[in-house]
């Protein structure tokens, strides 16, 4: 079975990504599974790039753990990540820029990539093409295919810069074929089947937003979420749709709530500092009732913190954000595929409940590519806001009518026998402000809440369990952890601990009913997060008296397997019968 | 059901709600003049949509009979510009006061004046913050003595027509509450101009800054043989302190015409 980890490294600005990204869409076009992990400096030129790829026949469910081929273009490169390549891995490197010194543990291949580029292409940048061209060879890729995207990805600059690359890719298999293979890695014409799209999370979200009706976007730059406002800058034209570059985040939500209002569906992406600024709007988006999704890619804060890297870190401010009582659904994202649906569900919950939904991404999924499934649409029936009836227009029509499911009828612009004003100030069941009657903001504010018993059912049915539905030790997750958990259970489970993993799609208002039954006869619970304080264990905290283990991971990367694996291991040695099967198998 | 349009009359767009002002505040002569352009104009209440800030000018949408929001502090352009461009049939009339315009929210101003949506802006400048008692603001005169500037201000006002001028927004203009009639027609052609239209109204606040007496002797009109295309003599005209000018309607076009 093909299951490979390829990591470049080198300087950022020179072509470490586009080195990946080729990789990348060559092995997806082979029909390989494909899951990408990228960090990436914060400067434009210069600090250090690495791109890793993980390449399968089958399902992948996270980046992987060791490094079998690494592909380093300086000493920095190497210095780095040699630590990361498994005992027999292979080392490629750039011998014209550093020699790597000769270990036993591994494969190495000096590769001249700088001279040949230089004497043999003619043009030095070509280098990672080259580097390309050996791999192509070496690990048996298809160059057909290689030269498919070359023509693909330069065609538009010109025949001479498509000439130039394939050249290189030639130079490069040539120099391979010369070499003496040493490794076993072998991935050959790949398992080609039904079409799939390599998409980033970032990508796959903005395409479900589509996909939901989302006909207008307002956003601001920020990383690691602008390439969402960028897809979209592209694709929303061509649909009769908006996207506005606004002057900051809080204009960005400002534009999204009036777009809504005026009978738009309407979202903004914003990361950590953007979504910060926006939490006025949000609860005024929840007390005028205006349905709207808000996306927040996650990455270190606080503050400016650290922009390329990843963090769950956002949840307090996605869940309690703003002042007041102002209740808002919060949703994580769990995979590239789950980013499509995710966006279709959370415009869906936006329209119904009238109210913003929070989707929480981060840098770690929106950055990385993936082989998806061509969507499928329908999985997600695409629902519209509830509208009044003739009837309700004709006679006295009332923009916040309390009904049995606290959900109003939500007139557009337009009309006739609709009109009322979208207020901030407490308002009674028209509109009409009442800032000063005591009763109406204790009944108004029920109204708000007492939407969430819909919605919390909702939550009951998007929750996935892997593993044992009732195991000894439980984890519960969130966001884009969910493949590197998945993963993590199959190992304990193949070592025989009595494992399961219960992983929720929407975190606010939370799937208390399955997330009762799922805890009832665990022996312990582990809730792994990327942040320092364990923002999801202190929610569930308030809502079960039980005692959470916590596994935080704070360096500004997702976790790997590997270590919420060997948590459960330690967990299950202080837990009586943790490794029940276990000992049967040994 | 619509009203038939020649049925229209300034009383159809008013409310049963009663504004909150204190008697005699300048704001019932806005909304007043408001009433009758609109009238004038023949615009349907469901096709009309009211955006406003907060202050005392952020109640306006609650009196009119149309669609309205009654956004944040600051925030009347964003929220006006996501209306329009859901909807570019409607009618969208923006609303606030200086504090929420110059002071919170000025940083949308030059962006909208930029983007050149379709909207008329009418900033109610009373030189002061009503709602909060008094306090000074961005267009208050040094020396102003409030709540929180005991010592007198030691700030200098902005230059509101100036400023949306040097944006170059495409339409400026400024009226007075005191002279609804011209005031009427001054909000008209900032509906119909096809843009970003920014009416400053001189707007006394009785309560806190009385200026019933001030602004009256120093209004003069636009010269009639003002170039509306021409942005520096705008600009110039924007400048003179010997005078507020009433009615300054500059359609400074000149630099769009050049960016074509």
């Amino acid at each position: 079975m093909v299951d490979y980890v390829f990591r470049i490294g080198g300087e950022g600005g020179e072509g470490v990504i586009s080195t990946g990204e080729l990789l990348t869409l060559t092995l997806a076009r082979c029909g390989f599974e494909i899951y990408t992990f990228r960090t990436y400096p914060a400067e434009i030129k210069g600090g250090h790039a690495n791109y890793q790829v993980r390449a399968s026949g089958q399902l992948l469910l996270s980046q992987g753990a060791a490094v079998d081929v690494l592909l380093a273009f300086n000493e920095e490169a190497y210095q780095k990540h040699i630590k990361d390549v498994r005992s027999g891995g292979v080392l490629l490197y750039d011998s014209d820029s550093f020699t790597a010194p000769s270990t036993d543990s591994l494969i190495r291949y000096a590769i001249p990539l700088t001279s040949l580029a230089t004497e043999k292409v003619g043009v030095k940048l070509t280098k990672n093409i080259v580097a390309l061209g050996v791999m192509s060879q070496l690990f048996d890729i298809p160059l057909a295919t290689f030269e498919e995207l070359l023509k693909e990805r330069f065609g538009r600059k010109g025949e001479a810069v498509v000439q130039k690359n394939l050249a290189a890719l030639q130079v490069g298999a040539e120099y391979a074929k010369q070499q003496r293979k040493q490794d076993s890695i072998r991935l050959g014409a790949g398992p080609r089947k039904a079409k799939e799209l390599v998409l980033s999370g970032n990508e796959s979200l903005a395409l479900g937003a589509i996909a939901a009706g989302c006909r207008l976007y307002a956003g601001y730059p920020i990383t690691p979420a602008t390439d969402i406002m960028e897809f979209l800058a592209r694709e929303l034209p061509k649909i009769g749709g908006y996207v506005v570059q606004t002057e900051d985040e809080i204009s960005a939500i400002g534009v999204v709530l009036g777009a809504s209002f005026g009978g738009k569906k309407a979202m903004t992406a914003t990361s950590g500092p953007g979504f910060s600024l926006m939490t006025e709007m949000m609860g005024l988006g929840v007390v005028a009732e205006i349905p709207a999704v808000v996306i927040d890619v996650q990455r270190v804060g606080p503050s400016t913190g650290m922009p390329t890297k990843t963090e769950q870190g956002d949840l307090y401010l996605a869940v309690y954000g703003g002042h007041g009582n102002c209740p808002r659904i919060v949703m994580a994202l769990t995979s590239v595929e789950d980013c499509f649906y995710g966006i279709m569900r959370a415009f869906n919950l936006a329209e119904q409940f009238q109210l913003p939904v929070v989707v929480l991404s981060d840098q770690y999924l929106g950055h990385r590519k993936a082989t998806v499934p061509v969507p499928d649409l329908s999985k997600v029936p695409v629902l519209e806001r509830r509208r009044p009836t003739e009837q309700e227009l004709a006679s006295g029509y009332k923009r916040y009518r309390v009904t049995p499911e606290f959900i109003s009828p939500m007139s557009v612009p337009g009309m006739d026998g609709g009109g009322y004003v979208a207020e901030g100030l407490e308002h009674d069941e028209t509109g009409y402000p009442a800032a000063s009657n005591h009763e109406n903001h204790l009944r108004m504010t029920q109204k708000r809440y007492g939407k969430f018993h819909a919605v919390e059912a909702i939550a009951n049915d998007l929750v996935r369990i892997y593993g044992e539905p009732h195991p000894e030790i439980g984890i519960i997750g969130w966001g884009s952890s969910e493949g590197v958990i998945r993963e993590a259970v199959q190992m304990a489970q193949e070592k025989g601990y009595s494992v399961g993993a219960l992983h929720p799609k929407i975190l606010y208002p939370q799937p208390l009913a399955r997330l009762k039954e799922f805890m009832q006869g665990t022996k312990a619970i582990i809730i792994p997060e990327v942040n320092f304080t364990g923002q999801f264990a202190t929610l569930l905290r308030k809502r079960f008296a039980q005692d959470f283990i916590q596994l935080n991971k704070c360096i500004g990367l997702p976790f790997t397997p590997k270590e919420i694996f060997d948590k459960i291991e330690e967990v299950a040695s202080h837990v009586h019968g943790g490794r029940r099967a276990h000992a049967a198998k040994l | 059901m619509s009203t038939a349009v020649d049925e229209l009359t300034p009383q159809s767009y008013k409310t049963d709600e009663h504004p909150i002002w204190c008697p005699g505040c300048g704001d019932f002569g806005v909304l007043a003049s408001l009433y009758n352009s609109l009238a004038g104009l023949k615009i349907q209440p469901k096709d009309l949509v009211v955006v406003s800030g907060i202050g005392c000018s952020g109640r306006t949408p609650g009196f009119i009979k149309s669609y309205g929001f009654h956004t944040l502090h600051g925030r009347v352009l964003p929220v006006a510009l996501g209306v329009k461009l859901a909807n570019p049939a409607l009618h969208v009339i923006g609303v606030g006061g200086d504090g929420d315009g110059f002071a919170i929210g000025g940083g949308h101003i030059p962006h909208a004046a930029r983007r050149n949506p379709d909207l008329a802006y009418l900033i109610m400048d009373n030189s002061t913050y009503g709602l909060t008692k008094g306090q000074y603001s961005p267009t208050s005169p040094p020396g102003f003595q409030a709540g929180s500037t005991p010592y007198g201000n030691i700030e200098q006002p902005l230059n509101p027509l100036a400023m949306l001028i040097a944006y170059g927004a495409t339409f400026v203009a400024q009226g007075y509450s005191g002279k609804p009639r011209e005031l009427a027609d001054l909000i008209t052609r900032a509906i119909e101009h096809q843009g970003f239209a920014f009416v400053n109204i001189l707007s006394p606040c009785i309560t806190f800054y009385n200026t019933y007496k001030v602004i009256p002797p120093r209004l003069a009109e636009v010269p009639k043989e003002h170039d509306v295309a021409d942005q520096a003599k705008a600009f110039a005209l924007a400048l003179r302190t010997d005078h507020v000018t009433s009615a300054c309607s500059t359609r400074c076009s000149v630099r769009r015409l050049n960016m074509e």
